[in-house]
């Protein structure tokens, strides 16, 4: 079965989403996700999506939800990396992931958890 | 007598008498001297010339009573490429529709020589002439407004593109001075150019100035909200600049909840924000 794998960076944990989502894959990543946040100790997680082309509604809310799972186990999330054409999809879908902290690129994602 | 007939004998009066109508028709045309000037002079009389030849033929296998026939194609298009020029050269629609109502007293003066004899054919074709000639200038004055308006949409093209220049202030710092009024599409050439900046310069914060604005309505605000929405889901946070005191009240009347957004009276008190964010500091040097 397909997985997204997660790479450890110090107490950071590296997600990089390069495949088109689904129903399945999205639960295996958020079981995947909160075992290794709580395995590894896990200060905060990237959410790379520069290769995303296309983001849609099921993708936003998924990745908020998986942003509330991460702070229940006091573990923040970045989400890094997204396109300029992606933005512009998701505030005309008015999905504009309030709870969720976001940066340029996964360099800069870093910087902002190492700074908490 | 019918129609046709007399399209036949109108068209043949303009055979028979062309230099003579020109020459009159000209004339007629530099007594209301628009503007003197050998080329301009030059074009009028190969514009009179091209459009008094192509006119007997028309009127004879045409008829005058209709123009958007495949007979007027010709003349048609000559009047076309006529007025696209005069557009072009600033010329005003009364202008332009003169070219051909001035035609008129030559022709009528034609035709009362030619066919002084024959009242009723004289009275007919007069009648015919003038409608001719009123579908002919009707035309050239709608021809000549369609190429204004293409002009008008290619500078309004031109002005949205010049209008949302994206700036860089200092290194992680963009301004983007709005100028002018926000509608939807507007919003989305400032959105993209925004955000592709953000990912060419890598920016962390970005100033967008709306001294230029003139007025900030429910539509306006919301179409800010979602620029600056974009930009933070892009990583790049956004402060809003330049709001006038007339504006901050209309703000308030409306209700528009700009509380989540970074705001600032001055692009000054913005980037010194923006500075202190990225972790630079302007001092001056002691004199």
């Amino acid at each position: 079965m397909e997985r997204i794998p997660i790479l450890r960076i110090g107490d950071l944990l590296l997600v990089s989403i390069q495949v088109d989502m689904h129903d399945r894959l999205a639960m295996t990543l958020q079981d995947d996700l909160t075992e290794r946040i709580v395995s590894d100790r896990a200060k905060g997680v990237l959410i790379d999506i520069s290769s995303l082309d296309l983001v849609d509604s099921f993708i936003g809310r998924m990745i908020s939800n998986t942003a509330a799972m991460a702070r229940v186990l006091d573990a923040q999330t970045v989400l890094v990396g997204m396109q300029p054409a992606v933005a512009i999809t998701l505030v005309e879908l008015g999905l504009t992931l309030p709870g969720v902290k976001t940066a340029l690129n996964v360099e800069k994602g870093m910087v902002m958890l190492g700074k908490r | 007598m019918s129609s046709n007939d007399t399209a036949r004998r109108l068209g043949a009066v303009i055979q028979e008498h062309e230099q003579q109508i020109l020459e009159a028709w000209i004339g007629h045309l530099n007594s209301l001297s628009f503007r003197k000037d050998a080329a301009v002079a030059d074009q009028l009389r190969r514009h009179c010339t091209q459009l008094l030849s192509l006119l007997p033929d028309a009127t004879v296998t045409g008829g005058t009573d209709n123009i958007e026939g495949r007979a007027w194609d010709e003349v048609r298009n000559l009047l076309a490429e006529i007025s696209n020029q005069r557009a072009k050269q600033g010329s005003t629609p009364s202008e332009t529709a003169t070219f051909v109502f001035s035609l008129k007293q030559s022709l009528f003066a034609a035709l009362r020589e030619a066919l002084s004899a024959e009242p009723a054919v004289l009275a007919d074709a007069l009648w015919g002439s003038t409608t001719l000639l009123d579908q002919l200038g009707l035309y050239t004055v709608e021809v000549f407004q369609k190429s204004r308006d293409q002009i008008i949409v290619r500078q309004q093209q031109e002005l949205l593109e010049l209008s949302t220049p994206v700036v860089k202030l200092w290194q992680d710092v963009l301004a983007l001075p709005l100028i002018g009024t926000l509608d939807s599409a507007r919003t989305q050439v400032v959105m993209e150019s925004l955000l592709e900046k953000i990912v060419e310069t890598g920016a962390a914060i970005a100033i967008i100035d709306i001294t230029g604005v003139p007025t900030v309505d429910t539509l306006v605000a919301q179409h800010l909200l979602k620029t600056i929405a974009a930009a933070r889901l892009m990583g790049a946070d956004c402060i809003i600049s330049g709001i006038r005191p007339q504006i901050a009240q209309t703000i308030v009347h409306l209700g528009v909840n700009l509380e989540d957004v970074m705001t600032k009276a001055t692009l000054a008190d913005a980037f010194e924000v923006a500075l202190a964010r990225v972790g630079a500091r302007v001092t001056r040097i002691a004199a």
